[in-house]
C-alpha cells in the first residue's frame, strides 16, 4: 500500500486527461509504461490503476479500476488498486473544483468519464505499439481480455509484453469511449472486489497498522469537556515506568491535552493513567442535551431564516379543512467507525510525512502546512486503507492529524509518531452528528389534498466556522442542514422551510448522508401522518405528490412492487414505505415488521435505487446493505448525549451498534437506467428509519417523533 | 522473555506480563491482521484462537496465554476451514471497509469448526460479539453457508 516511488518517474502526463496537454512519457528505470496519472502497465502484465479516492469499504479500489479496466479491455485479474498521493492538480474530485478529497458520495459519479479515459487512452498507445511492431493497420487490432490481437496474422501480445514499446508512443489527444451497449464490465459482470483478498486474510493494511523505524505510539489524554483547556500536569510517575520515553503537553487549534509516548501501546496507556492532570475548565460547555433541547423548542417557536418559500403557508394553513402538526427531536450521533481515529506522522526541518486513511487531502494539507509552517507541498500524504469512516475522517479542522503533528512537534521530531486513539478517546472527542429539532405543520383542503407545508429546523451548523462556509453557507443557511428538507419533492403550492442555528460548542460534523439523516425522517414521517389523517395509502399518496420527480416515482414504484405493496398481511405483521433522494440518488424503502411475543421483528427490507448506471451491481448491493445496517444501527439505539457537558458514552456498552442477531433480510433492486452514474455510498442510510417507523405506526403503535427507538419504549427482536 | 506458539511457531516476547494478546500480537510480533477496535472485548475485531477457541485478544494477558496454541488470521489459511472460510468470503465479497473481518473469520472459522452445518440462529449467536459498522452481516451469514457446504 505504501506508495511505491519510482512510480512518480512516470506521472509526467496531465492529471486531469484532457489529454491535449500531455506529453510523451516514456519508461526509465522500469519496463511499462503510464500513459497518465491513474494506470501503470508492468512488464508483468499487471495493470495498476492509481486510485485518487479513499477505500473505506465503498467500493472505490473496485468501482474505479472496473472503469479503466472497461475501456482498456483488460482481464479484470490482471487489475490492481493503489492509493493516489495528495496533489490536488492531478487527483482533485472533480465535482470539487481543485480539492483532492472524498465524499459526498461522488467518487464514482466524478471519476466515470476520467478513469475511462485513462483506460482508453491506454489501451490505444498498446494498439498503436502493436501496429507498429507487427507491420500491420491499428484499425485492425482488437483487444479483449488483456489480449492485443491482429486476426489476419494471428499475432497475439499481452499487455506486458507491449508496455515498452507502448511507452514511446504519443499519449493520444483525445479518446473515443465505448458505448454502453459494447460494455463488457460495466453493469454485467459481480467482479471480485480488488481488496477482498488482503481483508479476508489480515494482510490489508490500515493506519493501525504501519510500522515506521523508531516509531513511538501516542496515547493521549483529552479535555474532559468540550473547550477545557489544559492547565498544568505532572508524569513524574508515568516517566518512571519502564518503556515510557516522553510525556508531553500538546495543543492544536481543536484541543489541548497531553500525550503518553513509548514503544508499544499497552505501555503507553497504562502511562497514561498515571498522569495526573489539571483542566482549566474557564470556557467549558456544562450544557446537558436536555437543555438544549428545551432551547431548541423554544427557537423552533421564533421565526427562523428562510431557507425556502413558495406560496402563502400561514394564509394557506388558516384556509385548509383540516391541518396537522408533529414535531422530531434526534440526538447526536457518533461515527464510531471500527478503526478509532488515528495518524501516523513523521516530522523532519522542512518536511511532514503523513499515513493516514486520507479522505480530505488538500483540506488535512493546508491544516499541516500552517500548523507546522511548512509550505502544502512539504507535506507528503500516504493514503492507507481506512476502517470505516462515515465521514469522520474528512473533518474540515483536522483535528486529530493536527493532533498528531503537534505530538511528534512536542518530541521535536525526533522520532516517528503514531497517535492512537481509544474507543473512548473517540467516542467522546465529538464531532458528532448534530442534535436537531424540527416542527411541521400541514394543511390539506376538503378533498384531502395537501396544500400547505411548513417546516422549522433546529440545530447546529456543520460548515459554520470551516473554510466550506464561505461556498456553503447562502444568506444565512447552512445547505448541509436543510438538504431533504427545503427541495422536498412532493407537489404542495405553499411551502415554507425555515432553519435556525444555534451556536452551542459541541463539536460536530458531517455523518454519513449528512442532513438527510435528520430530514428523510421528519418529512417522510410527517407524510404518513397526512395520509393517516386524510385516510389515503402512504405509497399512493406519495405517487400523487410525486407526479413532477419521475426518477422518486420510479423508485418508490419498483419497492413498491417487489415488496408486494397492498397485498393483505396477516395479523400482527405491517409494512412502511419511505422515499428520499441524497447525493442525486434516490433510493426507496419498503420494511416489513410483525409483532411477536418479545418484541418487533423486521421481517425484511425492501431497497430499491436509480443511480443512474449501476457500474458494479453488485457494490450497488453492498452499499445499499451496509447504509441500511448503518442508518438502522441509529435509528434503533443511536445517540450521543451530554451531562453537564460531559459525553455519557463512552464505548459499545453504552453506545450500541447493530449486532448480527439484529440485522434483517435485505433484498436491493436497481432501476434500470443509462444515464451517467451517481453515488451510492450514503443515499440508503436516511431512508430505512422512516420507513421502519412508518411501519411501526402502521403497526398500531404510535408515531414516531423521537429517535432513538430504544428511548420510545419500543424493542425489538 | 515469555514464551509463546502463535501460528505453530514457537516465539519469545519482551512484554510485561499484563500486556494484552492482542498488543503482544501487534506490537511485538508485527502480526497486525488482528484488530484494535474497543479494548473490553465489545467488538470481536481481536478475536483469536487459543487452543482452537475464539478469544478476544485485547483482554487476554499474556501470562494467561504462556505454553498455549495460538492461532491468528496470517495463520488461520494453513487450516482447511480457515482456507475455505477465507475463500468464501472472497466468493461472496464480504468485506467493505475490511477493519473486522479478521476477527469475523476468527469467529466463522471456530463456529464451523464445531459445527458443520450451522441454522441461522446459531450463526446469530457465534457472530453477534463481532461488530462490523458496514453491516456485512447479510454477506457473513451467505459466506458461512457458503463455506458450510464446501465442509460438508
Amino acid at each position: 500500500m505504501i506508495e511505491n516511488v519510482s512510480r512518480r518517474e512516470f506521472f509526467k502526463a496531465s492529471g486531469a486527461l484532457v489529454l491535449a496537454v500531455s506529453l510523451p512519457v516514456r519508461a526509465q528505470d522500469k519496463p511499462g509504461f503510464a500513459p497518465n496519472a491513474f494506470v501503470r502497465i508492468d512488464a508483468d502484465n499487471t495493470v495498476t490503476v492509481i486510485v485518487k479516492h479513499l477505500e473505506m469499504g465503498q467500493g472505490t479500489y473496485t468501482g474505479l479500476p472496473t472503469l479503466v479496466a472497461e475501456e482498456l479491455d483488460a482481464d479484470w485479474a490482471q487489475i490492481r488498486a493503489e492509493g493516489a498521493p495528495a496533489d490536488a492538480k492531478r487527483y482533485n474530485n472533480l465535482s470539487w473544483g481543485e480539492a483532492q478529497g472524498t465524499g459526498g458520495s461522488s467518487s464514482l459519479p466524478n471519476s466515470y468519464e476520467q478513469m475511462r479515459k485513462a483506460g482508453a487512452a491506454a489501451r490505444a498507445m498498446l494498439v498503436r505499439a502493436a501496429a507498429e511492431k507487427w507491420n500491420v493497420p491499428a484499425e485492425q487490432i482488437t483487444v479483449a481480455k488483456g489480449v492485443v490481437s491482429h486476426a489476419k496474422t494471428k499475432k497475439r501480445a499481452k499487455f506486458g509484453e507491449l508496455a515498452a514499446a507502448a511507452a514511446t508512443q504519443t499519449v493520444p489527444a483525445d479518446v473515443k469511449l465505448k458505448e454502453p451497449k459494447d460494455f463488457v464490465l460495466i453493469g454485467k459482470a459481480t467482479l471480485p472486489r480488488t481488496d477482498a483478498a488482503a481483508k479476508s486474510t489480515g494482510a490489508a493494511i490500515f493506519t493501525q497498522d504501519i510500522k515506521l523505524p523508531e516509531m513511538l505510539t501516542a496515547v493521549v489524554i483529552h479535555p474532559p469537556r468540550f473547550g477545557a483547556k489544559l492547565a498544568r500536569f505532572d508524569a513524574a510517575k508515568a516517566q518512571e515506568m519502564r518503556g515510557v520515553e516522553a510525556v508531553v503537553a500538546f495543543e492544536t487549534p481543536v484541543r489541548s491535552g497531553v500525550a503518553v509516548l513509548a514503544y508499544d501501546y499497552w505501555t503507553a496507556k497504562k502511562a497514561r493513567e498515571a498522569v495526573v492532570v489539571e483542566w482549566d475548565e474557564t470556557n467549558a460547555l456544562r450544557l446537558g442535551s436536555a437543555q438544549i433541547m428545551a432551547e431548541y423548542k423554544r427557537l423552533a417557536d421564533t421565526p427562523g431564516t428562510v431557507a425556502r418559500k413558495q406560496g402563502d403557508v400561514e394564509a394557506a394553513l388558516k384556509a385548509s379543512a383540516k391541518t396537522f402538526a408533529a414535531a422530531y427531536e434526534f440526538p447526536y450521533l457518533a461515527h464510531a467507525a471500527m478503526e478509532p481515529m488515528n495518524c501516523v506522522v513523521r516530522l523532519a526541518a522542512d518536511a511532514c510525512e503523513i499515513w493516514h486513511g486520507e479522505q480530505f487531502q488538500t483540506v488535512d494539507q493546508m491544516a499541516l502546512a500552517k500548523f507546522l509552517g511548512l509550505q502544502p507541498d512539504q507535506v507528503k500524504l500516504n493514503m492507507v486503507f481506512a476502517g470505516g469512516s462515515f465521514g469522520r475522517r474528512a473533518n474540515p479542522h483536522s483535528d486529530f492529524l493536527l493532533e498528531a503533528a503537534a505530538i511528534a512537534k512536542a518530541i521535536k521530531g525526533l522520532a516517528p509518531v503514531k497517535l492512537v486513539w481509544s474507543r473512548e478517546d473517540d467516542m467522546r472527542a465529538g464531532y458528532y452528528r448534530p442534535m436537531y429539532y424540527h416542527a411541521l405543520e400541514a394543511g390539506v383542503d376538503a378533498a384531502g389534498n395537501l396544500t400547505a407545508w411548513r417546516h422549522v429546523i433546529v440545530g447546529q451548523s456543520i460548515l459554520a466556522g470551516t473554510a466550506f462556509e464561505s461556498m456553503m453557507v447562502k444568506e444565512g443557511i447552512d445547505a448541509t442542514s436543510v438538504e431533504g428538507a427545503a427541495n422536498l419533492p412532493y407537489g404542495v403550492e405553499n411551502l415554507l422551510v425555515q432553519l435556525h442555528s444555534p451556536q452551542i460548542g459541541v463539536p460536530v460534523q458531517w455523518w454519513r448522508s449528512v442532513g438527510a439523516t435528520h430530514t428523510a425522517f421528519s418529512t417522510e414521517c410527517f407524510l404518513d401522518d397526512i395520509a393517516r389523517g386524510t385516510g389515503q395509502d402512504p405509497f399512493e399518496l406519495r405517487r400523487t405528490l410525486l407526479e413532477k420527480h419521475p426518477r422518486h416515482k420510479g423508485t418508490l414504484e419498483l419497492a413498491a412492487k417487489q415488496a408486494g405493496w397492498g397485498k393483505p398481511l396477516p395479523k400482527d405483521r405491517a409494512r412502511g414505505i419511505a422515499v428520499h433522494e441524497s447525493f442525486d440518488t434516490v433510493v426507496a424503502q419498503v420494511v416489513d415488521i410483525s409483532r411477536r411475543k418479545d418484541g418487533v421483528h423486521i421481517e425484511r427490507v425492501v431497497c430499491a435505487v436509480d443511480c443512474g448506471v449501476a457500474v458494479n451491481p453488485n457494490i450497488v448491493a453492498m452499499q445499499m446493505e451496509s447504509g441500511i445496517g448503518f442508518g438502522l444501527s441509529a435509528a434503533l439505539m443511536g445517540a450521543i448525549t451530554l451531562k453537564d457537558g460531559a459525553v455519557e458514552q463512552s464505548n459499545f456498552h453504552d453506545y450500541p451498534v447493530l449486532r448480527m442477531n439484529q440485522a434483517p433480510r435485505i433484498e436491493v433492486h436497481i432501476v434500470p437506467s443509462a444515464e451517467k452514474p451517481t453515488g451510492v455510498g450514503e443515499p440508503a442510510t436516511p431512508v430505512i428509519a422512516p420507513a421502519l417507523a412508518n411501519a411501526l405506526a402502521a403497526l398500531g403503535g404510535k408515531p414516531v417523533r423521537s429517535l432513538p427507538l430504544s428511548g420510545q419504549g419500543f424493542s425489538f427482536t | 522473555m515469555i514464551a509463546l506458539s502463535v501460528n505453530g511457531q514457537p516465539v519469545t516476547v519482551d512484554a510485561e506480563a499484563d500486556t494484552p494478546l492482542l498488543w503482544v500480537l501487534r506490537d511485538f510480533l508485527e502480526l497486525t491482521g488482528t484488530k484494535f477496535g474497543c479494548g473490553m472485548a465489545l467488538s470481536g475485531a481481536c478475536t483469536v484462537h487459543l487452543d482452537g477457541k475464539p478469544t478476544r485478544s485485547c483482554v487476554t494477558p499474556l501470562s494467561a496465554v504462556t505454553g498455549r496454541r495460538i492461532n491468528t488470521i496470517e495463520g488461520i489459511g494453513r487450516f482447511k476451514t480457515g482456507k475455505v472460510v477465507q475463500e468464501a468470503w472472497m466468493a461472496e465479497n464480504v468485506p467493505q471497509c475490511g477493519y473486522c473481518q479478521s476477527g469475523q473469520v476468527m469467529s466463522a472459522v471456530a463456529l464451523l469448526s464445531s459445527n458443520k452445518d450451522p441454522s441461522d440462529a446459531q450463526i446469530d449467536s457465534a457472530m453477534s460479539g463481532n461488530i462490523c459498522r458496514c453491516a456485512t452481516y447479510p454477506r457473513i451469514r451467505a459466506a458461512i453457508k457458503r463455506a458450510a457446504k464446501k465442509l460438508a
